[in-house]
């Protein structure tokens, strides 16, 4: 990792906050876990891209799985990769692109590392096509606090398999991972983009998703009306790209370097912001080829960027709700522009049909809908409790990753085979979010 | 004076191979295609190192399983590595303790055997080393000393008289080597986030290893003399090292 490791309990979102008892370093997958004399309970920590909770243990311990940074093979005819699970996607990208190699699957941002991608199951632009995250993964090896070193594939310990993919780090340790790689022909990304004036026309547009690998839209969540969910498409094919290929270890050069005033980023000026972004956009579908590092991670490009919602940080909303509910995803949209509170651009995707690939896998089948919402204390947690209501009478689900406050309840709602994973997790493994949403 | 070949991937020795500076310089080398051989002394460790390299580049890696105070070893050790790459273009020695002070204080056992890693092994080391580049009018030998030894602080000072005994060793074999185009170079990090130093409270002072370890690239393929890794070490030190003794005495450091 190319950075001082200070992980002083803060997760992407910057609410909420925790403080942990120590950091236990993990180097060298073959040590024993760093368990001797520790009484608390732990919860492995790479990266700290997870918004809210998920990735905090307030009053535990953290397994800070940064120092299992190492490739362990690759096989380059078959495209199988074992890595430890601490390296960084962006790691990966940046050894396997100039070879002709692509993840399979890839989030908003190339700051994640494996573990955590395995253990939050994450998704992508390709989730219609490829499933999520999970589907790719051939083995891996967990170490549970017990000393115990279990690998784990689908035909081999096949429950703790699908307890670990979108397990949130409460099964053990994962000590390196096997996935598979997929073909591309350069590091290019042929884009068409389009901007589209009201909900309906999304999912008219997204009726087409099949025929390309990578679609999103980015949705104006402010703005109303008959203007509701209006936003900008884009969908994407694999191409090569003519020129230097983009190294993705790069850090960018915009950085923001402390906390923005707390009110920078508030109903008006995002209003401002969203609407610009829209008129801004394509009327007519405009096709070209972009480095892959610009469609995959616009937001990489400016370091740091969650600190624009100054000092109490922000949660991002994600849900999905089945296709057969396009009301729910409506009623979401009208609830979020009517509540007064500060949205960005959100992001909204059809969902595959691909079964989830873990027992706590939050991908399946339907539309998802992703916002960020500065946090503004009661009337935000009042908000998200109504819109959880909406996402549970319609049959889906709220994201983990992304989660900093549902209730119990929800969480039962929406992760039916809850009873079955508990059976999985290690004993000594906890987080805050865990906490939260395992309560009797 | 040619101290590496133009062209071509270099064959690198690295002593302490499972350090971390040291992995993130091989890393570095690995991209364009490097052939390494690596001593360490816990063979797992070794070798997932080993591995690591081969998947980022590496055209060839050899590996052996050493404790370096085991001196009666180094010269076999030297002849493998030189006969497993045919030649060193760079050797790069890592290898290192961060001694608990205290107990060096409390148990001379402790503070000698602190030297025997720190500096002895090193000494061994690099006289075999010497002779080798020295006989074949070629190479780089890099080693990593430290900021600690520049000036002794009652908080450290077994592991700086190691490190600093180490850097004045250097200094005269860089002075001996000269003439047979061997270039000799001592990189003296400042706080690095390794394993090495779990314990310390980590303040703005500190590098990532991955940042430490390109400088120690950049500083080999440079052909440097005496490197401050980051380089800000190197005006601090120099105000530290200006401090008359009869103030720095008095000094909690």
């Amino acid at each position: 990792m190319d950075r001082v490791r200070h992980t002083a309990g803060l997760s992407w979102g910057r609410y909420p906050r925790a403080t942990h008892t120590r950091i236990l370093p993990v180097t060298w997958r073959s040590d024993p876990p760093p368990l001797e004399g520790v009484r608390e309970t732990v919860l492995p920590h790479a990266c700290g891209r997870s918004y809210g909770d998920s990735c905090l243990n307030a009053g535990g311990a953290l397994l800070d799985a940064t120092g299992l940074d190492r490739f362990i093979s690759f096989d380059q005819a078959a495209g199988l990769l074992r890595c430890e699970a601490g390296v960084t996607l962006a790691e990966i990208l940046a050894l396997m692109v100039p070879r002709g190699w692509f993840l399979p699957v890839l989030p908003g941002t190339r700051w994640v590392s494996v573990g955590g991608a395995i253990a939050n199951d994450i998704h992508g632009k390709n989730h219609h096509r490829a499933g999520s995250f999970g589907a790719h993964v051939t083995a891996f090896e967990l170490l549970r606090s017990s000393g115990e070193r279990l690998v784990c594939a689908p035909d081999r310990n096949p429950e703790l398999f699908r307890a670990t993919i979108g397990g949130l780090g409460l099964t053990g340790l994962i000590l390196w991972a096997e996935l598979r790689l997929v073909r591309v022909p350069g590091a290019g990304i042929a884009m068409e983009r389009v901007r589209y004036p009201a909900l309906g026309a999304f999912f008219e547009l997204s009726a087409q998703d099949a025929e390309y690998e990578y679609t999103v839209a980015w949705v104006d969540c402010l703005a109303r009306g008959r203007r509701l969910g209006r936003g900008v498409y884009m969908r994407g094919d694999h191409a090569e790209l003519p020129g230097a290929t983009p190294s993705p270890l790069r850090r960018p050069t915009l950085r923001v370097p402390a906390d923005a005033p707390s009110l920078l980023l508030n109903r008006w000026t995002l209003s401002v912001f969203n609407a610009a972004y829209y008129v801004g956009a394509p009327r007519t579908l405009r096709r070209t080829v972009v480095p892959y590092d610009r469609f995959f991670f616009p937001l990489d490009g400016v370091d740091g960027w969650n600190r624009l919602y100054g000092p109490r940080g922000f949660v991002q909303y994600q849900c999905v709700v089945p296709e057969d509910h396009p009301e729910a995803l409506r009623a979401l949209l009208e609830r979020v522009s009517h509540s007064g509170q500060a949205a960005g651009l959100g992001v909204l995707k059809r969902f595959g049909q691909a079964p989830p690939a873990g027992l706590l896998s939050f991908p399946r089948p339907g539309f998802t809908l992703a916002v960020d919402i500065a946090f503004r204390g009661e009337r935000t947690l009042d908000l998200l409790e109504v819109l959880d209501t909406i996402v549970r009478h319609a049959g889906g689900a709220v994201y983990p990753a992304k989660d900093a406050r549902m209730s119990a309840e929800s969480f039962r709602a929406f992760f039916p085979h809850l009873e079955a994973f508990r059976a999985q997790a290690d004993p000594r493994f906890s987080s805050s979010f865990w906490r939260r949403v395992s309560a009797a | 004076m040619s101290a590496l070949p133009d062209a071509g991937a270099r064959r690198v020795l690295i002593v302490g191979a499972t350090s971390a500076i040291a992995t993130e310089t091989a890393r570095v080398y690995a991209g364009s295609g490097a052939r390494f051989f690596l001593v360490g002394r816990h063979p797992k460790r070794l070798s997932a190192v080993a591995d690591d390299l081969r998947v980022r580049g590496a055209r060839q890696v050899e590996t052996a399983v050493l404790d370096l105070t085991d001196t009666g070893r180094h010269e076999e050790v030297v002849g493998a590595a030189v006969g497993a790459l045919g030649g060193l273009d760079v050797v790069l020695v890592a290898h290192g303790v961060l001694p608990d002070q205290v107990r060096c204080q409390q148990s001379a056992p402790s503070a000698l055997e602190s030297l025997a890693v720190n500096f002895t092994s090193a000494v061994s080391l690099l006289t075999l080393l010497a002779n080798r580049l020295e006989e074949q009018r070629s190479g780089v030998l890099a080693v990593i000393t430290s900021v600690a030894g520049d000036r002794g602080r009652q908080s450290n000072y077994v592991y700086g008289a190691a490190k600093g005994g180490l850097g004045v060793f250097l200094q005269g074999l860089r002075n001996r080597l000269y003439r047979s185009g061997v270039v000799v170079i001592t990189l003296k990090p400042g706080f690095v986030d390794t394993p090495m130093t779990l314990g310390i409270p980590k303040s703005p002072l500190f590098a990532s290893a991955s940042r430490a370890g390109r400088a120690v690239y950049r500083a080999i393929e440079t052909r440097r003399d005496v490197v401050y890794i980051p380089w800000f070490w190197r005006p601090i030190m120099a105000v530290v090292n200006s401090l008359p003794e009869a103030v720095f005495k008095r000094l909690r450091l």
